[in-house]
């Protein structure tokens, strides 16, 4: 006779195991479904006319989206250029700086600012941003400068938390080896820690730059969503996520599948980033 | 022959807490020996180094009283520069540490940190270096290959090596060899004997032959106190405590 117990385990066990497959599942399904809806265009119009396309006007037949595609990359290496130094200046106190009551104090801080909704960021942005820009720099302020520096603050969390577990994690005795040989703090900091803890930093900043491109109502509201290349910081865009929020609600025929299509792009430059920043952690740990 | 003090400590006492693990100790150690420590885990020895490179200042929740001191000049005061005070005292420590950098990088670190930038200096230093610590003829050719390749003996020394470099006074060393080879051994034991002409060197160990095979003063600690110092010879072969006969004769410990 087989043990009840032994029954329920066995049941638990595949129970969990559906679930875990799961998100496997669902991510296989969005593929699909991009995919799907995505590529008949790119097969009728042609990769090179839409990826390298410098007209989007899809009710007239054109799909040319590379001014969005500089647009994303010009806002997420914005994003990157403020978010990076802040956000590792704050890791790095963290880690090494800080007394017990400031970490209580700044590590839930970083948690909430992760959890702050995008449309919050977006609502300042228009609020505060945009004028500031519009009074001291000109331009109408929705533009590149007032979008990087919006994300730049939006990609902070990811950027502090992860880059502050990569320091956390080097090795006590290589602070005391350093300290042994006459080194003060920040030059063991500078020449020892940060340069152990690279891989996981570069991967901090691959993630918020995933982030970054990616996101979509803060920078909808922020960026001007001009169908051109910005040529000065001053200057509005649109990127790849924000031609499709903009779009979706009233797109039919080729004109939704050409948002499918940007969505096709989009989600295969995450996955390149994606890969690179799980390539360093994964190196970090084979170390 | 009249022995030159470099390390002195007047009544030393160091507790964590409330735990007192440095009872009033009191020791002169000798200009150009190697001294050695010796005494079971929780004896104090390894503290006692810690407060003469001032790693001690990493600890938390530490009270030190008394007094210590190198060439008459006391190093808790407040006047003193930890970091100035490491380049004179240099350490190895019982597991290799070596950084993740190049052999060559992990020699000319403490030098750069002086200030040193000069890439022919910096060589002759870490040649100089790699010879006293009997390691040169091993890595000479692949300097630039990563410490963290090295055997555990290897490591050792070049830590050894790595702390040469600094030009310290004082070599402490804490239990260098526990981890370590036969044959590693002996080479670090041969590159010690060699360098107690130029610096004063401290060994901890808790392997009394190797004390006894190189050390020219022995000091014995248990509990946080110095049962007894003295010559090699004499704390081996005509032990004043019994305790101190007890522990060499491996009846404890």
């Amino acid at each position: 006779m087989i043990d009840r117990a032994v029954l329920k385990e066995q049941f638990v066990k595949w129970v969990l195991v559906a679930f875990a497959l799961s998100s496997l599942l669902f991510l296989f399904l969005i593929f699909a479904f991009i995919l799907g809806e995505g590529l008949p265009l790119f097969l009728k119009v042609g990769v090179k006319k839409i990826i390298l396309g410098m007209k989007w006007a899809p009710t007239k037949g054109y799909f040319g989206i590379f001014p969005m595609i500089i647009s994303s990359f010009l806002v997420t290496v914005g994003a990157l250029v403020i978010g990076a130094p802040l956000g590792l200046s704050c890791a790095i106190y963290l880690s090494e700086y800080s007394g017990k009551r400031m970490k209580i104090l700044l590590k839930p801080a970083i948690e909430l600012l992760a959890g702050i909704p995008s449309v919050v960021f977006g609502f300042l942005g228009v609020v505060y941003i945009v004028p500031l820009v519009r009074n001291y720099l000109g331009g109408s302020g929705f533009s590149l400068i007032s979008t990087s520096l919006v994300l730049g603050i939006m990609i902070l969390p990811t950027i502090i938390s992860i880059s502050f577990d990569a320091l956390v994690s080097v090795p006590k005795t290589y602070r005391e080896a350093s300290a042994a040989m006459g080194a003060t703090k920040w030059q063991t900091i500078y020449k020892v820690i940060i340069p152990s803890a690279k891989s996981g930093i570069l991967a901090s900043f691959i993630l918020g730059m995933g982030r970054a491109i990616g996101e979509t109502m803060a920078v909808i509201m922020i960026a001007g969503n001009a169908l051109k290349i910005p040529t000065s910081l001053l200057d509005p865009l649109r990127t790849l996520t924000g031609n499709i929020a903009l779009e979706l609600a009233y797109a039919t025929g080729d004109h939704r599948l050409a948002l499918f299509s940007t969505g096709v792009v989009l989600m295969i430059i995450i996955m390149v980033l994606n890969y690179i920043a799980n390539f360093g952690i994964k190196r970090k740990i084979a170390k | 022959m009249v022995m030159e003090t470099k390390i002195a400590t007047d009544k030393l006492r160091v507790s964590f807490g409330k735990v007192t693990v440095l009872k009033d100790v009191t020791i002169k150690v000798h200009r150009n020996t190697i001294t050695g420590f010796m005494g079971p885990s929780g004896s104090g020895k390894s503290t006692l180094i810690s407060v003469i490179n001032r790693m001690i200042d990493f600890e938390n929740n530490v009270r030190i009283e008394g007094d210590a001191d190198i060439d008459g000049k006391s190093i808790l005061d407040g006047s003193i520069n930890p970091i100035e005070l490491r380049r004179r005292v240099g350490t190895v420590f019982a597991v290799p540490i070596p950084l993740p950098r190049s052999i060559f990088e992990n020699i000319a670190y403490g030098p750069k940190l002086k200030g040193i930038t000069d890439r022919t200096t910096l060589h002759r230093i870490a040649e100089d270096c790699l010879k006293k610590a009997f390691l040169w003829e091993e890595v000479k050719d692949r300097l630039s290959t990563s410490a963290l390749k090295l055997s555990g003996g290897q490591q050792q020394r070049l830590c050894l090596a790595r702390t040469l470099a600094l030009k310290p006074e004082i070599i402490l060393l804490d239990e260098p060899c526990s981890g370590l080879d036969p044959i590693s051994t002996a080479k670090i034991e041969d590159a010690l004997s060699e360098l107690k002409s130029e610096y004063t060197i401290i060994l901890v160990s808790n392997n009394t032959k190797q004390i006894a095979r190189i050390s020219d003063f022995s000091a014995f600690f248990y509990l946080g106190e110095l049962i007894e110092y003295n010559t090699t010879d004499k704390v081996f072969t005509t032990p004043a405590e019994s305790k101190t006969e007890d522990y060499i004769q491996g009846k404890f410990g």
